[in-house]
C-alpha cells in the first residue's frame, strides 16, 4: 500500500517524549515488541514521524529498517499527520454496492484534500477505509468516533457543515 | 473470588441464574457496534431515567450484544416473566416513556413500535417478537446462542448459561485425546473460509512434542462485508476464551493469543474485560479449577493488513514483524508462532467448541450436510431487505437465505447475484439459487464459503465493476512478497480498468482468464491463489456483461461512467434552467422557458445535473 510520508517538520512535546520512553521501557526485551510500541507511539503523537521511529529503533535495539518496514507495511500506521476531524469512508463491499463511491467523491469535491489527505487548514483529513463491520447501516462514514450511516451523497454537505463551526 | 472446583462453578451458576430469574422484567438494549452507531446509548440512558422517574423497581435495563437485525437498530427487547419477549425496533429516546408506561407498567406491548409493524404481512400476535418473524424461523443458533441474550461484560451471565461448564468437563472428565476425538467426530470444519477439519488440526499439533505450544485465534476479520466475528466477540467473548482454553488443554499449550483487528474497538474492549474477569475467577491463569492445567490469553492488535488473515502471515505479525506469509510446509502445527507448534482457529469455529463438548459430537454431526456439519453464520448485506446476522444449518439453500430469512430484494428490483467469500470468493447467479450451501458445493460453483459475508446484488450492480472493485482491494492488500500476486493482480486490474473504461476488446477476456489461472497456480499464499476468483466467477456467469462492455461499449447496469450518456427527457423537463446553472463545464445549453440540451462532447459525466433536477428529467443511459 502506498504511504504518504510527511515532509512537515516534526514537533513533539516533552510530555509526549516521556510517554514514548515509558512505552519503549515497558516492552523492551519482550518478543514482538515493535508493533506494540508503534501502536502506542501512534496514540501519543497521532502519527509516526520518522524521528519517533528512530527513537523506537534505538530504544528497542532493533535496526531502523525493521521499524520502518513494519510501519510502512500496515495501513493503520500513519506516516503523516491527520486532520483535526478524520473523515473515513467505508469502501467495504456492502457499502460499495449501496453507493459509497458517490459519497466519497462528494467528500473529495467539497474538502479538496492535499497529497497527504489533509485539508490545507489541517481541519479535515479524508481517507477511504476498509470495512468497519457496520454493514447493516451501509453506506457508512466515520468522523473521529462519530458514525454516520444510511447516507447518500446529498447528506454530506449538511454533515460537514456541522463540523465547520466546532 | 476464585472458582477452585467444579462445585464452586455450580454455586456461581446457581446464584447468577437466580438473580436473572428473580421475577423482574428485563429490558435488553442491543449495544454492539451497529447499535451504538445507530444511537442505542441514549435509548438505554433514557430507559434507566424513565424507570427512576416512574419509580419502577421490578425492572432492570442491561446491555447485550448484536440481536441480529441490523437495519432495525437500535433494537430493544423486553422480557416479562412468563410471556414471550417483545422486540422493539428503530428505537429512539422519545419512544421510551410510552413503552415504560404501557408495556412495563400495564403489560400492553406498544405494537406499532415492534418489529411486527415493519413486516410485509403487518403486525400479528406472533411477530411482535423477533422469534416470530420469517427472519428468525429458519435460524439455528449455536455460535450466536448468547449474542443478544446475555450481557457480554458479565461473566456471571455467561456462567448462568452453562458457561465454562465445557472447560470443567474437559479438565475433569476427559483426557486431551478424548477432547480431540470428540472434535474429530463432530465434523466441525474451520469457519474462517478454507474449511479444514478442526479436530484434525488439533490432533496434528498435539502430536508434535515441544517445550511450548500456542493456541491462536484469528479475529482479523478482513473480508469487506463480513462482521460475524465482531458480533460474536462483542456479544459473547467468554465463549471464545473458554474454547481456546479447551484447545490449550487438548494440544498441551499454556499460552493463547487473540489477533484482533484494531478497527473493532468495542470488541477489543469487551475481550479485555472478559479476560480480566476470567483471570479473577481463576478460569484462566495458573492451576485452573485445581486441575494443574494453566492457560493464559493475550490480545494482539492488528494494524490493517488483509493478508494477516492468512495463518502464517498472522503469526509473523504477532511476532511483531511485517505480516508476510511464509511457504508451507512446515505447517503451523509443526512450526508456527516463534517456530513452535501452533493451532489457529477463527472466532466462529471457537464459538462452537464449548457446545460440542457439552452436547456431544453426535448432536453436532446431526446437523448440516454430509461433509459440512453444524451451522454457519452469515452476514447478510447489500441489496437485501433484512440486512443482519443470521445463523442457519449447513445445507440451507441460497433461495431460503435470501428470499425467506433475508426478505428478498427491496424496491421491486431483480436479483442478479450473491457474493460469498469476499475478495477470495465469487458471485453466484440466480441459476444456482437452489444449491445447498456447504463448503464443497460452493467451491463446485466457483465461489467459496469464506468467513461468511454474503452480499446481495441486484440489476443495478455491474459485474465487471464488482470484479474491478475486488481486484482493487487485492492489489492494495497484496503484501508484495511473491511476483504472481504482486504483479499479476495489478495486470489483471489494469485489464478490468481498460474494459470498464470502454477500451476493452474481446481478446482481453481470454487474456484475463489465462492470467487468472497463472496467478491461482503460482501465488505463495491463500490471498494470491484466490485473488482471481471474483474475475473468474463473473466471467463464467456474466460473460455477456463483459462482452457488452467490449463490443457494444455499453454498461448494461448503467454503472461504468465512461459508457454512460446523459440526455434530457424533453417530456419531463420543465425548462427551469437549474441544470444549466449547476453544470460545472457549461455543457448544458438553454435558457429558462426554452428547451435544454446536453452537449455530449463537453459533458464530463459528473452527475451534478441529475442530482439537481427536481423532475427526474435527466436520463442516464
Amino acid at each position: 500500500m502506498k504511504k504518504n510520508i510527511s515532509t512537515r517538520p516534526f514537533e513533539g512535546t516533552a510530555e509526549q517524549e516521556r510517554r514514548l520512553i515509558e512505552a519503549i521501557e515497558r516492552y523492551k526485551g519482550e518478543k514482538g515488541a515493535v508493533m506494540q510500541v508503534l501502536q502506542l507511539a501512534q496514540e501519543i503523537y497521532g502519527y509516526l514521524p520518522l524521528p519517533v521511529q528512530q527513537k523506537i529503533a534505538n530504544g528497542l535495539d532493533v535496526p531502523f529498517a525493521e521499524v520502518y518496514g513494519v510501519s510502512t507495511f500496515y495501513s493503520q500506521f500513519a506516516l503523516s499527520p491527520k486532520g483535526k476531524y478524520q473523515v473515513s469512508v467505508c469502501l467495504g463491499t456492502a457499502c460499495y454496492v449501496k453507493g459509497a463511491q458517490a459519497v466519497y467523491d462528494r467528500l473529495k469535491t467539497i474538502l479538496k484534500p492535499g497529497e497527504d489527505g489533509c485539508t490545507a487548514d489541517g481541519k479535515f483529513s479524508l481517507e477511504a477505509c476498509r470495512c468497519i463491520g457496520a454493514c447493516g447501516l451501509a453506506p457508512v462514514i466515520t468522523i473521529n468516533d462519530e458514525v454516520y450511516g444510511r447516507l447518500t451523497e446529498k447528506d454530506i454537505d449538511g454533515i460537514l457543515e456541522s463540523y465547520k463551526h466546532r | 473470588m476464585k472458582i477452585a472446583t467444579a462445585a464452586d462453578l455450580a454455586a456461581v451458576e446457581k446464584k447468577a441464574a437466580d438473580e436473572i430469574n428473580n421475577g423482574d422484567i428485563s429490558v435488553l438494549v442491543g449495544l454492539a457496534t451497529c447499535g451504538i452507531a445507530a444511537g442505542a446509548n441514549p435509548v438505554m440512558k433514557e430507559f434507566k431515567a424513565e424507570l427512576d422517574r416512574q419509580g419502577i423497581k421490578n425492572a432492570r435495563v442491561t446491555r447485550t450484544g448484536c440481536i441480529g437485525v441490523c437495519q432495525y437498530e437500535p433494537v430493544v427487547e423486553v422480557f416479562v416473566p412468563g410471556k414471550e419477549k417483545v422486540t422493539y425496533v428503530k428505537m429512539t429516546a422519545d419512544k421510551v416513556s410510552r413503552i415504560v408506561e404501557e408495556h412495563l407498567k400495564d403489560g400492553r406491548p406498544v405494537v406499532e413500535y415492534t418489529i411486527g409493524a415493519q413486516q410485509k404481512e403487518g403486525v400479528t400476535a406472533e411477530n411482535i417478537s423477533l422469534s416470530g418473524t420469517a427472519f428468525y424461523k429458519k435460524q439455528e443458533r449455536i455460535a450466536l446462542r448468547n449474542c443478544g441474550v446475555i450481557d457480554p461484560e458479565s461473566i456471571d451471565e455467561y456462567i448462568a448459561r452453562d458457561g465454562y461448564k465445557a472447560l470443567t468437563k474437559a479438565l475433569t472428565e476427559m483426557s486431551p485425546a478424548d477432547v480431540i476425538a470428540v472434535m474429530k467426530a463432530s465434523g466441525l470444519r474451520g469457519r474462517g473460509g478454507a474449511g479444514f477439519p478442526t479436530g484434525l488440526k488439533w490432533d496434528f499439533a498435539a502430536g508434535n512434542a515441544a517445550d511450548q505450544k500456542y493456541v491462536c485465534c484469528n479475529a482479523d476479520e478482513g473480508d469487506p462485508g463480513a462482521f460475524m466475528d465482531r458480533s460474536v466477540l462483542e456479544g459473547d467473548p467468554h465463549a471464545v476464551l473458554e474454547a481456546m482454553a479447551i484447545a490449550g488443554y487438548a494440544i498441551g499449550s499454556t499460552q493463547g493469543y487473540i489477533y484482533i483487528r484494531a478497527e473493532y474497538p468495542t470488541a477489543v474492549a469487551r475481550l479485555q474485560i472478559a479476560i480480566k474477569q476470567a483471570k479473577e475467577y481463576g478460569l484462566l491463569g495458573e492451576n485452573v479449577l485445581g486441575t494443574g492445567f494453566s492457560f493464559d490469553i493475550a490480545l494482539r492488535l492488528g494494524a490493517g493488513a488483509f493478508v494477516c488473515g492468512e495463518e502464517t502471515a498472522l503469526m509473523t505479525s504477532i511476532e511483531g514483524k511485517r505480516g508476510e506469509p511464509r511457504p508451507r510446509p512446515p505447517f503451523p502445527a509443526l512450526k508456527g508462532l516463534w517456530q513452535k507448534p501452533t493451532i489457529l482457529n477463527n472466532v466462529e469455529t471457537y464459538a462452537n467448541v464449548a457446545q460440542i463438548i457439552l452436547k456431544g459430537a453426535d448432536w453436532f454431526a446431526g446437523m448440516g450436510t454430509e461433509k459440512s456439519k453444524g451451522t454457519k453464520v452469515f452476514a447478510l448485506g447489500g441489496k437485501i431487505t433484512n440486512t443482519g446476522l443470521v445463523e442457519v444449518p449447513m445445507g440451507t439453500t441460497l433461495r431460503e437465505i435470501i428470499g425467506e430469512v433475508g426478505g428478498g430484494i427491496p424496491g421491486g428490483k431483480k436479483f442478479k447475484a450473491a457474493q460469498t467469500g469476499g475478495p477470495s470468493g465469487g458471485c453466484i447467479p440466480a441459476t444456482h439459487m437452489d444449491t445447498e450451501i456447504d463448503y464443497d458445493n460452493l467451491i463446485a460453483i466457483g465461489s467459496m464459503m469464506g468467513s461468511g459475508g454474503l452480499i446481495v446484488m441486484d440489476e443495478d450492480t455491474c459485474m465487471v465493476d464488482i470484479a474491478k472493485f475486488f481486484l482493487d482491494f487485492t492489489v492494495d492488500e497484496s503484501c508484495g512478497k511473491c511476483a504472481p500476486c504482486r504483479i499479476g493482480t495489478k495486470r489483471l486490474y489494469e485489464l478490468l480498468e481498460k474494459i470498464t473504461g470502454g477500451n476493452g476488446v474481446l481478446t482481453d477476456l481470454d487474456k484475463m482468464e489465462e492470467l487468472c489461472y497463472y496467478i491461482k497456480d503460482n501465488a505463495l499464499c491463500g490471498l494470491g491463489q484466490t485473488a482471481p476468483n471474483p474475475v473468474l466467477s463473473t466471467l463464467r456467469y456474466f460473460r455477456s456483461e463483459y462482452e457488452a462492455h467490449c463490443v457494444d461499449k455499453k454498461c448494461p447496469a448503467g454503472v461504468c461512467k465512461s459508457m454512460l450518456s446523459y440526455e434530457i427527457d424533453q417530456e419531463k423537463c420543465k425548462k427551469c434552467s437549474l441544470c444549466v446553472r449547476v453544470c460545472p463545464v457549461g455543457a448544458i445549453n438553454g435558457v429558462i422557458k426554452n428547451p435544454h440540451s446536453i452537449d455530449k462532447s463537453k459533458c464530463i459525466k459528473c452527475g451534478a445535473c441529475v442530482n439537481t433536477c427536481k423532475f427526474g428529467a435527466i436520463a442516464v443511459r
